[in-house]
């Protein structure tokens, strides 16, 4: 048996649906950022399996450039979990509504 | 290469040399100082009389031709380049408005002694030289047209100079206003010009009008740069706002609303003169209201008590003259008149200047008498400017109205009728003249008390005598014996009308000469008879000379025909379409955007996982829709 592109589709599939559903189950913004996290990973996978399948190196281009996103995404989300943690004492999405309309 | 050809290559100099006056003058003023700031003013304007005047000896000469100078490209779209174009009509125009008024600048200078914002006022003066040099140099009708609406703002600028006084600054106003209707005819003219030729060079437009342009829009074209015209230089319907300019400083009076920019209207016309050669429609227009203007100032004149007031009508009158000259194609006798009118009308404001300077800011003419012996240079210069105004030879006044008289008699037929016209108009300035000369400055002081005239200092008595001098023989360069400036014209017209020579001339001369002289008696008589033979006179005519002294009641007609109904125009789109329509439109954009907003509020709950489940929610359904249409 042997390992397919299909076998890497499927698991980044697997790996993005479990990071939706955290995204919309979890209530804690830590647990959230990491579905996220998992989420990117999924799609970096796709990259890569897509890229050696059609022998073209722009899939692994396209990871370094998700990757450096995801990097700078985490640095400013994490500094403004923290903040808010700090001033609230919670890091529950669900009590953070301040912006309802 | 010669001064005149450096001269005549760089004609924008004219131009210049009063603009950088008028900028140095409105940064450093303050610290230049009263009488300096005006010494610099008189030597920009006086430079740039004397660049004029070396340029043009090549064309008095007759060894060089007339020429355009480009100065740089403005609008290449509009085929509107900044050119200057220096032929002897721009020349003569040049020397009148530079000349008399580097003597307006320097008689400004004492005028304004003491003066607050003296400095202030040569920022104007030179400004307007500039702006009045440029139109008359222009070579294209756009920039005629910048020079043309720079007369206008600074006249506005310079008649409400005493803006604190309210009926200056509703003067200044009014003069803007007026303007700007004729400026409406006008700008329609030039865009039927620009339509049919698609340019605005004088060049291209004036060479051979008659290729492009039809008989009936020439008609067009004509008449409405003659509405621009009637604007300008104040003639029916459109001069109510001459009168009320008197409200500005004595030297604006006589530089604006006597020697120069009132003339901008008679020298467009003879500058279009090709155009009005293709139309007798036009140019019987343009006679008849010169005419009729021409009679119907000079008989408010007449009954007027303010010095500056008669004086003002009297322009209204000479303009009118002007209008009948270029009307009839005497192009050469029209400029001419205007160029001898600069002198004297010049000449006249400022003595009348020099009276109210000397008599403690007294204009009105019934409290004045006996100023002869205590203004003696005063009084001389202006016996001289009456005798030149009313047409006694051999001052200037008498030449160039004579040529412009016989001209329109020479045309025979309706013409003759213009001319009966302008010949009693002859008549009535004789009169009313002779009468502001007695009431001056003959018979008994009427002095109020505690006033004591005196002579002025001689930064002002100098320009009266220089321009005394210019009445005197100004009107001996054109005359039936060597008509000089005819020959120095004659380029820059087409289509010249040519006086009748001969007997005929000799006998109209001699015609208007006697109804000249009959007019100089009957004012002599009236007013320097303490009889009562005056009161005899208005009396006979209690109603007709009241309506003369109110000028027919004319503001109060435009009052209520045009004013109050634009007025109340004005106020139905303030109060009610603007209030209702315009406010109702902005208002309800608002409330709309903050209905909508109310209604779509609640769908930002603030649960970020509910906007994840949407967001989840479209993908899924993107993703359906995808795999249900193949694709996108």
């Amino acid at each position: 048996m042997t390992v397919t592109a299909g076998w890497y589709m499927t698991l980044a599939a697997v790996l993005f649906g479990i990071g939706a559903l955290g995204i919309l189950m979890r209530r804690n913004a830590v647990v959230m950022f990491m579905c996220i996290e998992l989420m990117l990973n999924a799609v970096n996978l796709t990259f890569i399996a897509a890229g050696q399948e059609l022998r073209d190196l722009t899939g692994q281009l396209a990871v370094f450039f998700v990757l450096v996103v995801a990097a700078a995404e985490v640095v400013v989300g994490l500094a403004i979990i923290v903040a808010v943690f700090r001033n609230r004492k919670t890091a529950s999405v669900d009590e953070l509504n301040e912006l309802k309309g | 290469m010669t001064m005149s050809d450096f001269f005549t290559r760089n004609i924008w100099l004219i131009v210049l040399l009063p603009a950088i006056g008028a900028v140095l003058l409105h940064f450093f003023g303050r610290r230049i100082g009263e009488p300096l700031a005006g010494w610099i003013a008189s030597v920009m304007i006086g430079l740039s009389f004397l660049v004029g005047l070396v340029a043009a000896l090549p064309l008095f000469q007759g060894t060089a031709e007339a020429h355009v100078v480009r100065v740089f490209d403005w609008i290449p779209a509009l085929g509107a380049t900044a050119e200057l174009l220096w032929d002897p009509l721009s020349a003569l125009m040049v020397l009148v408005v530079a000349g008399v008024g580097t003597l307006i600048h320097i008689y400004g200078i004492g005028y304004m002694h003491g003066d607050e914002r003296f400095t202030r006022f040569f920022v104007y003066l030179n400004l307007f030289a500039t702006s009045m040099l440029t139109l008359v140099l222009a070579n294209n009708f756009a920039v005629l047209f910048v020079g043309w609406e720079l007369v206008g703002l600074c006249s506005y600028l310079l008649i409400s100079f005493w803006y604190t006084r309210p009926s200056a600054a509703a003067a200044g106003k009014k003069a803007f206003i007026v303007n700007r209707i004729g400026d409406f005819g006008f700008l329609i003219g030039l865009m039927i010009i620009f339509s049919t030729f698609g340019t605005l060079s004088y060049t291209t437009v004036l060479s051979d009008p008659g290729k492009l342009l039809g008989a009936g829009t020439a008609t067009a074209v004509g008449l409405l740069l003659l509405v621009g015209a009637t604007g300008k230089s104040a003639q029916l319907p459109l001069y109510v706002w001459l009168p009320d300019a008197m409200e500005g400083p004595t030297p604006v009076s006589a530089l604006i609303h006597a020697a120069t920019m009132v003339t901008a209207g008679v020298f467009m016309i003879a500058r279009t003169s090709a155009i009005y050669a293709l139309s007798d429609t036009a140019s019987i227009v343009v006679a008849t209201i010169g005419a009729l203007t021409a009679f119907y100032a000079a008989t408010i004149a007449m009954a007027q008590t303010d010095i500056k007031r008669v004086l003002a009508y009297s322009t209204i009158s000479q303009l009118g003259y002007m209008f009948l000259g270029v009307g009839s194609a005497a192009y050469v006798a029209g400029v001419f008149h205007l160029m001898t009118h600069a002198f004297f009308k010049a000449l006249l404001f400022l003595g009348a200047g020099a009276v109210i300077h000397g008599m403690s800011d007294e204009q009105n003419m019934l409290k004045m008498g006996g100023l002869w012996s205590k203004m003696k240079t005063t009084g001389v210069t202006m016996a001289v400017a009456t005798l030149a105004i009313s047409g006694i030879p051999p001052f200037a006044g008498f030449w160039s109205k004579d040529e412009i008289l016989s001209s329109t008699f020479g045309r025979g037929g309706w013409w003759v009728a213009l001319w009966a016209i302008g010949l009693v108009t002859a008549g009535l300035t004789a009169f009313y003249m002779t009468r502001w000369f007695v009431l001056t400055f003959l018979g008994e002081p009427r002095w109020d008390d505690g006033v004591h005239p005196h002579e002025a200092p001689k930064v002002m008595t100098v320009p009266l005598m220089v321009l005394a001098a210019l009445a005197t023989v100004g009107g001996l360069i054109n005359t039936p014996f060597k008509a000089g400036l005819e020959h120095f014209l004659e380029p820059s017209f087409t289509h010249l009308t040519s006086a009748p020579t001969g007997a005929t001339v000799w006998l109209l001369a001699a015609v208007s000469v006697a109804v000249a002289l009959v007019g100089i008696v009957a004012a002599w008589r009236l007013y320097t008879r303490s009889d009562g033979a005056e009161e005899a006179w208005t009396s006979s005519i209690p109603l007709l000379w009241r309506r003369m002294g109110h000028a027919y009641y004319m503001d109060d007609v435009y009052g209520t025909l045009l004013v109050a109904p634009g007025k109340l125009l004005a106020a139905w789109w303030a109060f009610v379409f603007d209030k209702n329509v315009i406010d109702g439109i902005v208002n309800g954009t608002g409330t709309a955007v903050r209905r909508i907003g109310a209604a779509l509020r609640p769908l930002q709950s603030g649960f970020v996982r509910s906007y994840a489940l949407t967001i989840a929610a479209g993908v899924v359904g993107l993703v359906i829709w995808f795999l249900a249409t193949g694709g996108l």
